[in-house]
């Protein structure tokens, strides 16, 4: 690798820790799930996709089953499937380097190396490796952190500790919402998924949804 | 094995296959921009109906508590683009204040 971008430095370093502080909302949600500490700490490890871990320790948690849960979460992952078609012609890797790769291929280190395509492809490397590995670790420290937090504190509600991880997940969704057609989705997956909560098994009303962003996708 | 091992091991086997198999596929076949855009949508859906089901619903019922304070709060303050740190604490204070004295 070569002399490594201060921009590209910057950006990793700045997208790591404020990611991987996310961890901690995480270690807390799963315990507060009904996850033992050491399932939060693997989920983080090696799931490492935020978006997917929330999904299933809240689908769990809200009485669904494990398939659900699974479901949930890898529909999620499938981006990151994405994420790999785009990243891997610009990374040129074989063997354990392209298994590296992909376990760190996620929102942040995509985007991080995409943004820095005016700076060149060398800049676009160090920014995905950089990011990848940086959320990597933080991400995981604060897992360790939340969970211990929240197996520490008893009676979540009390400290509200229900709310807030209920909150770090429209932290997940808020970024996300550019356009009115994104938000107009947004308010009618949640409000279908509670119409449907009382008729259908914890989690499948969450996985519903998933059909109603496939047929706005498909129609534009 | 129990349901949380079922799902957490089942959960990290697939993500990772995810991953793997993106990292293997030619990328022509997916730069239709149909399919770009069902992958942005696809974790709206999801994460918005996951949000609503944490903070309005107890075993299958649906339910208005102290959960809805915490997410007000937490919407106000990405609206007014504070920090995470602040969004979940706020959220958490809040919520734990009506849990306890209400």
């Amino acid at each position: 690798m070569s002399r490594i971008e201060s921009t590209t430095f910057r950006d990793s370093l700045s997208v790591s820790f404020t990611v991987g502080a996310y961890g901690t909302a995480f270690g807390a949600a799963a315990v507060a799930n009904g996850f033992s500490v050491l399932q939060a700490c693997l989920l983080s490890l090696l799931t490492f996709s935020g978006a997917s871990q929330f999904a299933v320790v809240g689908v769990l948690g809200a009485g669904g089953s494990a398939l659900s849960g699974i479901a949930t979460a890898s529909l999620l992952g499938v981006r990151n499937g994405l994420y790999g078609v785009i990243m891997a012609p610009r990374l040129k890797v074989k063997g354990f380097k392209r298994i590296v790769a992909a376990q760190v291929t996620i929102d942040e280190s995509t985007a991080v190396a995409l943004g820095q395509e005016v700076r060149g492809e060398s800049a676009m490397r160090q920014g995905f490796w950089l990011t990848g590995f940086g959320v990597f670790f933080f991400w995981n420290l604060f897992t360790v952190a939340g969970a211990l937090g929240a197996q520490a504190m008893g009676d979540i509600r009390a400290w509200g500790l229900d709310s807030a991880v209920s909150a770090a997940s429209p932290g997940l969704v808020w970024p996300r919402l550019k356009t009115n057609r994104d938000r107009l989705l947004a308010v009618a997956c949640a409000v279908l998924a509670l119409a449907m909560t009382p008729v259908l098994p914890a989690g499948l009303s969450i996985i519903a949804t998933a059909f109603i962003a496939i047929a706005v996708g498909l129609r534009k | 094995m129990n349901a949380f091992w079922l799902a957490t091991i089942g959960t990290s086997l697939i993500a990772f296959a995810l991953k793997y198999t993106g990292h293997n596929v030619p990328e022509k076949f997916f730069a239709h921009p149909k399919v770009q855009s069902v992958n942005a949508l696809i974790p709206i859906a999801l994460l918005s109906a996951l949000v609503a089901v944490q903070v309005f619903t107890e075993k299958s019922k649906l339910m208005i508590d102290h959960r809805l304070a915490g997410l007000a709060v937490a919407t106000i303050a990405l609206f007014l683009k504070l920090p995470f740190p602040v969004v979940v604490i706020s959220s958490a204070v809040t919520s734990a204040a009506i849990y306890n004295w209400l």
